[in-house]
């Protein structure tokens, strides 16, 4: 009997986690819109998830497509078909490897980032403190944020998508001979439209998942169960938020891509 | 007779199995001075909390000029609650905003004043509390006693006509403290603002005081004026002001 009351319990409270985080990212989001826009916030957020993000992303990026120009051409080179490691490293990093990595990068820099100030500024009264002066703590810190990850998610990756491709011509072609000029025409004659679109797409859910995750797990880092008002609440926020943030990011990638192909 | 500005009728709250409010009855008057004492943990920032709306009561009746809020249009609750402000115990200033940011941001945030007019505000504000030039400088880069003062010139820079102060002076030294309680009563006669302090500097906090009122048990036992607690009768009123451990046990 206990055990059913706990199984009762625990799955009450996922569905009302559902429910509040649902809610938590249609406020933000309705809230884009309310009038005055908040673009100085936003700025600020591109700044940050964006613009300080892009290092990581571009040496990310390099390597993911230095590492798959190496495995790459050893694999094709087997059946004499090392010709084609453009195609291969631009297609896997376009569809897969680019918006999924790049996700994961952002999360780990943005994302805890987010989820700890966020927190922070929960236990010490903050957000209480907006409130009461009538200002809307959703729209202040959730709706900029979401807005500034929307922008930059799909410039990021963007930019690690073309490092990746060069990173495969510097393994590729720069070390292990394959003729620039054919890497770059297989890379030009197999990416199409659908693909950069596909994934930029992906890129965008993962803004949404990612930024809504965050920021909603430091928003109501005081309702864990497990020192929510201090220190050791907001080291969980800010664990949990990654953990779920990387595990929702595959879970989503993969339904994307199952319905893409 | 004149009614009170606010007034708790018999308001209960529970915190899942801790009942922390357990029937509390207060006038609070326009223009008054009133201060909450009560040992640590009776739930006296819960109190302050149910007037600006981040608690909400299990049951009783928050009247707001004699009319109850909850049944107040939306309109006249988000009047009311405009001109309320709020000093928290820890200040709660944002770390990511420079000095004059913080003290701006209600303005910025929900009033349609120009830049200028903004700019005008907070500066009249700055220099009222001797804030000096330190405008461009972080929360965590001034002393305790400057916070305090950043936080109650953010609290000041709306006009509201009722500021609730909880716990002013925690972490203060008694200098700083008694400037504190100064300077809430200049600018409490300067403005005319209705102040809620909740405290426990006792006796200081008595020469600031207009009303008293002790927090016990979940109940106001005791409301009257600094002369009336002073020659109280009640040995747990006497206890709680001697600080007397014998008659007034803690939790601890």
């Amino acid at each position: 009997m206990k055990y059913i009351e706990k199984l009762g319990g625990a799955t009450l409270q996922v569905v009302e986690s559902i429910g509040r985080i649902v809610l938590f990212f249609i406020s933000g989001v309705t809230r884009i819109f309310v009038r005055p826009i908040q673009a100085d916030k936003i700025i600020d957020q591109m700044w940050f998830v964006g613009a300080k993000s892009l290092f990581v992303i571009i040496l990310t990026g390099t390597f993911t497509g230095m590492v798959l120009g190496l495995q790459g051409y050893y694999s094709l080179v087997k059946f004499g078909s090392e010709a084609a490691l453009g195609s291969a490293v631009s297609l896997t990093i376009i569809r897969e490897l680019g918006p999924v990595l790049s996700a994961i990068m952002i999360t780990a820099r943005a994302g805890s980032a987010m989820a700890a100030e966020i927190g922070v500024m929960r236990i010490s009264e903050q957000i209480d403190a907006l409130r009461t002066m009538q200002i809307d703590p959703i729209r202040f810190l959730f709706s900029p944020r979401i807005m500034a990850a929307l922008i930059s998610f799909p410039l990021l990756t963007a930019i690690f998508d073309v490092m990746g491709i060069f990173g495969g011509y510097l393994t590729g072609s720069l070390l292990l001979g394959i003729n620039p000029a054919i890497y770059m025409d297989k890379v030009i004659q197999s990416v199409e439209m659908v693909d950069i679109a596909g994934g930029f797409l992906k890129s965008f859910v993962f803004a949404i998942v990612v930024t809504t995750i965050c920021c909603y797990r430091g928003y109501y880092t005081h309702l864990s169960t497990r020192g929510g008002h201090g220190a050791k609440g907001v080291s969980m926020a800010t664990t949990n938020s990654v953990v779920q943030s990387c595990v929702f990011i595959l879970i989503v990638d993969y339904i994307i891509t199952y319905f893409l192909v | 007779m004149t009614l009170p500005l606010i007034q708790f009728v018999d308001i209960k709250k529970n915190f899942g199995a801790n009942e922390v409010l357990k029937g509390v009855n207060l006038s609070i008057y326009k223009g008054d001075i009133m201060v909450v004492i009560g040992k640590s943990g009776t739930g006296k920032s819960v109190l302050l909390k149910h007037i600006i709306g981040l608690v909400h009561q299990d049951s009783g009746e928050l009247l707001i000029d004699g009319k109850s809020l909850h049944t107040l249009p939306k309109k006249g609750r988000l009047f009311f609650k405009k001109e309320l402000s709020y000093m928290f115990q820890e200040n709660a200033l944002f770390d990511f905003l420079n000095v004059f940011e913080n003290i701006a941001l209600p303005l910025t945030e929900t009033s349609r004043d120009t830049r200028f007019i903004i700019e005008e505000k907070v500066n009249t504000r700055m220099v009222q509390l001797g804030l000096g030039p330190i405008g461009k400088k972080f929360p965590s880069e001034l002393s305790g006693g400057m916070r305090k003062r950043v936080a109650l010139a953010r609290a000041l820079v709306t006009d509201p006509k009722v500021v609730l102060f909880d716990e002013p002076t925690t972490g203060l030294d008694p200098v700083r403290k008694k400037k504190v309680h100064t300077m809430i009563k200049e600018y409490q006669e300067q403005f005319g603002f209705t102040a809620v302090i909740v405290s426990h500097d006792i006796p200081e906090i008595f020469d600031l005081a207009q009303h008293i009122a002790l927090l016990d048990e979940g109940k106001i036992i005791f409301e009257g004026t600094k002369d009336d607690i002073l020659h109280s009768r009640s040995d747990t009123v006497n206890a709680f002001i001697r600080g007397d451990e014998q008659l007034c046990p803690t939790d601890t």
